[in-house]
């Protein structure tokens, strides 16, 4: 595959264009276990992250002769699965695991449910024991096909060889078609070792599976009717403007239309964070403008975004002005949370190309939406309220917040950043620049502690020539970590940097806010008060990755140019940092988008007279509401 | 509110599908009235009859999840008004030669049959809609049910068209 198609959205191969390039290859004679590698060699899959074991091992075996698929040994199921996830989510091309029976493959059951969480194409192999074993609680059995039903886009049992090839162009169609997903496919051991032959391309026999990509015109039609007359739209973005290869379309859409843009969690890079129509990050923790301009907006223009709890707080309250259009790959997310108004079914690129098309005609026409003042008012909430920390006048450490302004600095946009989950994300997602998309891994629907190690490891291996930094949690990092080693030993240089507060800290921030500051459980010892357990530094080298220790913020740069300059092995960093720093803005969980605060009980202070100004403009359509 | 509603579900007739699909229903958060599945004219293809209590919107919402699920073909809601809905009962009634003459004409009044005769007991098979079923189970119940059991709800649309032509071509 060329580089130049890989940056664009989900291109693995199609079956249709494997069959192109294997046709007039004979029928062989194999075992099912060749077959296994020979199919995952026909639908171009070029690495597998995984840890063999006794029901999978004779796949192991003619994987070993295989020229086009490099196996990576990880040092646990779940590093292998979320780095399958890495791998995906860094190129849009389809990640593979592989795993043995079952506590091999329920070790991936959570990278697999954290992929169909957040729409991660991958594909993960299991052994499974012998097929007249299954069902006996045979040793290593787990019913790994009946486990992931729900947290699978489809899942398949295979005990017959003869299937192999058909199942694996089918889960790879599947992964990466449509709303892309996670798929497994559980292999009994007397397949593997069954004689079969070995033909490509299979028949792919799916009647039931036909994902709309097609807008309907009518719909778009009536989306850019509403666009034309709205005041306040906001385009309201999420990941699967990511996973379609939009962002250019969708720039282009912005831009032509003039309407602000807030990107979410999982959208973060797919509109520049530099764009003047950008107001950042909206939900639990995102910008005051981005939250505020959902809440006074008579058109939300949702595009790849499912009006996710953390996005809307208490959904009854969230832009309650607001009309609706929403597009989305997947039918069941439109109208599941919020009713739309103008339900569109498509692949964002698609819808956003169509949307271009239809308002540029009626901008031809003479009917051009003029949302000027409205640009000009969100402008002026995102210069009222940047996203920015002040340090409490105890706090005399290093600031979590600066180390990622500084870490976004040096390594700059070109980088790959992916977090885990907690405090460090979200100062991640809010403090460093995106620009463009990909540029930001994270675990957005799961919140799956221990994503960013092994994920890094993951998009480090799908680009090889990015510098690909984990930010992780001390708590997080000490789940996932050990894949350190198949880092150091595959020679895959991540970088990581440790935002270490010695706590589980966003735990901790809702124990400050919300339980009288009861710390119950959550500290960690990994540095407040000179406890080190462990001591990253040490573990770090003890892994054979270089280890830094940074505590002060003059030495912050320093630090991260030494890891920069440092490309023959993995780097650690320990920032140790004010273990009491929050997160801010914040909307407490289930509480109204309008009462954001941006410090521990402060409310934003707008201009009376501009907001009621605002609000009787609202109050206009909507009867006196 | 809540609603009955009938859907039929076509799905491949392949191992798995019917735990996938109940798994699914569960896990939503909606509640099984009742549940049938048979092979169709098309071996390839069953076809399940699932009775719901649902309000209208989340209905909406399980039909776009089913639809989402890889082996299901078609489903699609029968309007009570334009379908023919069945289910089969089996029971068993305490009826002795005192009793026996009356249980006798509730079978014939609701044109169901004996297929069993005990001294003290006689089992019965009836079939027909939902209502007609509790009806009669209503007249039986003061003679003593010893035993019960009940098929789900077949149901099929009237008119000659055929769902599974449709799924078929479409597919």
């Amino acid at each position: 595959m060329s580089e130049s198609t890989a940056t664009h959205g989900r291109t693995s191969p199609s079956p249709a264009t494997v069959a192109q390039y294997t046709q007039g290859q004979v029928a062989a004679q194999v075992t099912g276990a060749k077959s296994l590698i020979l199919s995952l060699e026909a639908v171009g899959c070029e690495h597998v992250f995984g840890i063999p074991g006794g029901a999978i091992l004779p796949a192991y075996d003619p994987l070993m002769d295989s020229t086009k698929v490099r196996h990576i040994l990880c040092r646990h199921e779940q590093g292998a699965g979320h780095a399958a996830e890495g791998y995906a989510a860094a190129t849009g091309r389809v990640g593979v695991c592989m795993a043995t029976s079952g506590p091999g493959a329920t070790n991936l059951v959570t990278a697999i449910a954290d992929a169909h969480m957040d729409s991660v194409p991958i594909v993960a192999i299991t052994g499974q024991v012998n097929s007249a074993s299954i069902g006996s609680d045979a040793f290593q059995e787990a019913d790994i096909r009946g486990i992931t039903m729900p947290i699978t886009k489809h899942n398949y049992l295979v005990t017959d060889a003869a299937e192999i090839p058909r199942v694996i162009a089918e889960a790879f169609h599947i992964a990466s078609t449509g709303r892309p997903g996670p798929v497994l496919v559980d292999i009994s051991k007397d397949a593997l070792q069954a004689t079969t032959t070995f033909a490509w391309p299979p028949r792919i026999d799916l009647p039931g599976y036909r994902p709309v990509t097609k807008p309907h015109q009518k719909q778009i039609r009536e989306a850019a009717r509403l666009i034309t007359a709205a005041e306040r739209p906001v385009l309201y973005v999420g990941g699967g403007v990511i996973r379609a290869g939009a962002a250019q379309e969708l720039r282009r859409f912005a831009e032509l239309c003039n309407i602000p843009v807030v990107t979410t969690l999982m959208a973060r890079g797919a509109f520049p964070d530099s764009h003047a129509l950008h107001l950042g990050m909206p939900g639990m923790h995102g910008s005051v403008a981005a939250v505020t301009a959902l809440q006074r907006s008579d058109l939300l223009i949702t595009i790849g975004a499912r009006f996710d709890d953390r996005v809307t707080g208490q959904l009854s309250s969230f832009a309650p002005h607001a009309k609706v259009i929403h597009a989305d790959i997947d039918p069941a997310e439109i109208g599941k949370n919020r009713i739309a108004d103008v339900p569109i079914v498509g692949d964002a690129k698609g819808i956003l190309a169509d949307l271009i098309e239809t308002v540029t005609a009626e901008h031809e026409a003479g009917a051009v939406g003029d949302h000027t003042s409205w640009v000009a008012a969100t402008t002026q909430m995102r210069e009222t309220y940047p996203v920015g920390y002040t340090p409490h006048a105890e706090q005399t450490g290093l600031m979590p917040q600066y180390v990622l302004e500084r870490l976004s600095a040096i390594a700059g946009p070109e980088a790959t950043y992916v977090a885990g989950v907690g405090q460090h994300q979200m100062w991640a997602a809010q403090f460093i620049d995106y620009e463009r998309p990909n540029q930001w891994l994270n675990s957005g629907g799961a919140g799956t502690m221990g994503y960013a190690v092994p994920a890094a490891m993951g998009a480090k291996v799908a680009e090889p020539e990015r510098t690909v930094w984990a930010i992780d949690g001390d708590g997080c990092f000490q789940m996932t970590n050990q894949e350190l080693a198949t880092c150091v030993i595959n020679d895959i240089p991540i970088k990581v940097a440790i935002i270490n507060n010695s706590t589980l800290g966003m735990v901790r921030q809702w124990q400050t806010l919300f339980y009288n500051e009861r710390y119950s459980n959550t500290d960690l010892h990994t540095s407040a008060g000179g406890s080190r357990v462990p001591d990253f530094v040490k573990l770090a080298d003890a892994y054979g990755c270089l280890g830094l220790r940074c505590e002060r913020p003059e030495d912050v740069d320093a630090v991260i140019a030494q890891a920069m300059a440092t490309n023959d092995r993995p780097v650690v960093i320990d920032f140790v940092v004010e273990r009491d720093a929050m997160v801010w803005p914040m909307v407490p969980a289930g509480v109204s988008n309008d009462d954001i605060q941006i410090a521990k009980d402060t409310a934003p202070q707008w201009d009376r007279e501009e907001s009621e100004a605002v609000e009787q403009d609202t109050d206009a359509d909507h009867d006196g509401e | 509110m809540t609603d009955v509603h009938t859907l039929s579900v076509l799905v491949e007739n392949k191992p798995g599908v019917l735990a996938r699909i109940s798994a699914l229903f569960s896990r939503r958060g909606f509640n099984i009235t009742s549940l049938a599945v048979g092979e169709t004219e098309h071996p390839e293809i069953s076809r399940m009859t699932v009775v719901v209590g649902a309000a209208d919107f989340p209905l909406e919402q399980v039909t776009k999840q089913l639809n989402k699920l890889v082996e299901v073909l078609k489903v699609v809601e029968l309007d009570p008004l334009h379908s023919v809905r069945r289910q089969i009962v089996l029971v068993k009634v305490k009826a002795d030669q005192a009793t026996r003459g009356q249980v006798l004409e509730v079978v014939q009044l609701f044109d169901a049959k004996v297929v069993d005769v005990a001294t003290d007991a006689l089992v019965i098979e009836a079939t027909g809609d939902s209502s007609k079923m509790e009806a009669m189970l209503e007249l039986l119940e003061p003679h003593g049910i010893r035993e019960l059991v009940q098929s789900g709800v077949v149901a099929l649309g009237r008119g000659s068209r055929s769902l599974t032509d449709r799924a078929l071509r479409s597919a």
